[in-house]
């Protein structure tokens, strides 16, 4: 029984002829969160999608939260992961607090309320926006109020400091934090080194599909 | 650390009650199709010489040829609304398959009978048929038949979601498997103008139903495999 929460062994994706990622290996242990940079293209959101379990990879194993990833365990090991990337995935018919109060009825047990998770945030004056008529960066800062109620002890995040103002990413790297606190790891992607080495020790490069 | 999802009926109550308040605020379906429908039920009358032509005989044809062609449209669409990155976030919320595909179902089904009960009287009211059948079986008779177009048009949205034919390709599917679901239902009001027995109709509307709820919900987790 592995420890480690993501484990990849020998990962490939292909699309095709194209071969996206080869011979990928990474480990993340309890507690750890590691950066992913390189250029664009270079395969970093296809490695987080693997790691989601929303992308099988063509070849090489997946192993999450210590055990390869079962089909029929799927929605209780997706439950564990929690993504945010830019494009945050809200209904923009529903408003703010709709959107996390959809997701409060969905996952059931939450650690707090949808409108005291927007407080959080700095959104407790816009919880009865349209998403429609939130700025991105407030969509932002909805999807990681989902993260926050949430609590999942895997946090995937693609670019997700972009665009993003400093109380915005300092929501972030608390995030992070906690989570690695409370055992859970975090794989943070990001074509700009800066951003990674601000909250994170360890970084790795993607190029042309592998790691180095 | 993290908490479990919510139990089945739960999360598929909160689907459906997602997607009737996106149809609410948007409006797209029924802003749009039920006019169209109210429409093309006075079409026949105004089309041909009303004097010469029984219209009263038309009643039933018409209100199941409007009612079919309509709700499809209501179905397909509403099922055809969520986007890749918002399936993939429910799924990584511990989404059930199965409980999503029941709720926008029910969603779907909802949304359906609204249009089929809208349709039903304005048909009684422009071609005036001499026998009406009873209100509460014939009821019975349309939600079921929307409850089985709505689940066969999620399962034709989920087989085409991303695919660039989707929109052609997908009342391919749903046209054939709703021939049961539309004899079913129009010989079960048929029977009951009559004064026969409904039973063989009934039985296969139901029948019809329950193997595309089951279908529906066994390939739920290989189709959400295969989209997001």
């Amino acid at each position: 029984m592995n420890s480690a929460i993501v484990s990849l062994s020998g990962v490939g994706v292909r699309f095709g002829a194209t071969s996206v990622l080869s011979d990928i290996d990474l480990d993340l242990a309890p507690g750890e969160a590691v950066g992913v940079t390189g250029p664009n293209g270079a395969g970093k959101t296809t490695l987080l999608a693997v790691v989601s379990t929303l992308l099988t990879p063509t070849h090489g194993s997946v192993e999450l939260f210590g055990g390869p990833v079962n089909r029929r365990d799927l929605p209780r090991v997706r439950r564990r992961i929690g993504m945010s990337g830019h494009d945050p995935g809200l209904y923009p018919e529903l408003t703010l607090l709709e959107n996390l109060t959809l997701v409060e009825r969905l996952v059931g047990d939450v650690r707090m309320s949808a409108m005291q998770v927007l407080e959080v945030v700095g959104l407790g004056g816009a919880a009865h926006r349209r998403v429609s008529a939130a700025s991105n960066g407030m969509q932002r800062r909805t999807d990681l109020a989902r993260l926050i109620m949430t609590r999942p002890d895997l946090i995937l995040l693609d670019e997700a400091h972009a665009g993003l103002d400093t109380a915005a990413r300092d929501i972030i790297d608390r995030l992070i934090h906690r989570t690695c606190e409370a055992g859970g790891g975090a794989i943070v992607v990001s074509h700009d080194r800066s951003v990674l080495a601000r909250s994170l020790s360890r970084i790795v490069e993607v190029e042309e599909g592998t790691l180095t | 650390m993290t908490a479990g999802a919510a139990g089945f009926w739960t999360q598929a109550i909160a689907i459906a009650k997602r997607d009737l308040m996106v149809e609410t605020r948007g409006g797209e379906v029924l802003g749009v199709v039920l006019p169209f429908a109210a429409v093309a039920v006075f079409v026949v009358p105004l089309a041909t010489d009303a004097l010469a032509t029984r219209l009263d005989q038309l009643a039933y044809p018409v209100f199941w040829l409007v009612g079919l062609l309509f709700s499809m449209q209501v179905a397909l669409r509403q099922t055809g609304t969520e986007s890749l990155t918002q399936r993939r976030t429910l799924a990584l919320l511990g989404m059930d398959p199965a409980a999503r595909f029941t709720g926008r179902s029910l969603a779907a089904a909802a949304l359906t009978t609204a249009v089929l009960i809208v349709i039903a009287p304005l048909t009684i009211l422009f071609y005036d048929p001499d026998e009406i059948p009873a209100v509460g079986p014939s009821l019975l008779a349309i939600i079921g038949f929307a409850l089985g177009l709505s689940m066969l048009s999620t399962l034709a949205g989920d087989v085409t979601v991303g695919l660039r034919t989707r929109s052609s390709l997908a009342p391919l599917i749903v046209a054939p498997v709703s021939v049961p679901l539309l004899i079913g239902a129009s010989q079960t009001l048929e029977a009951l103008i009559r004064d026969r027995s409904t039973m063989a109709p009934a039985l296969l509307l139901t029948v019809t139903v329950l193997s595309l709820a089951v279908t529906g919900v066994l390939t739920a987790p290989a189709l959400e495999e295969a989209t997001t």
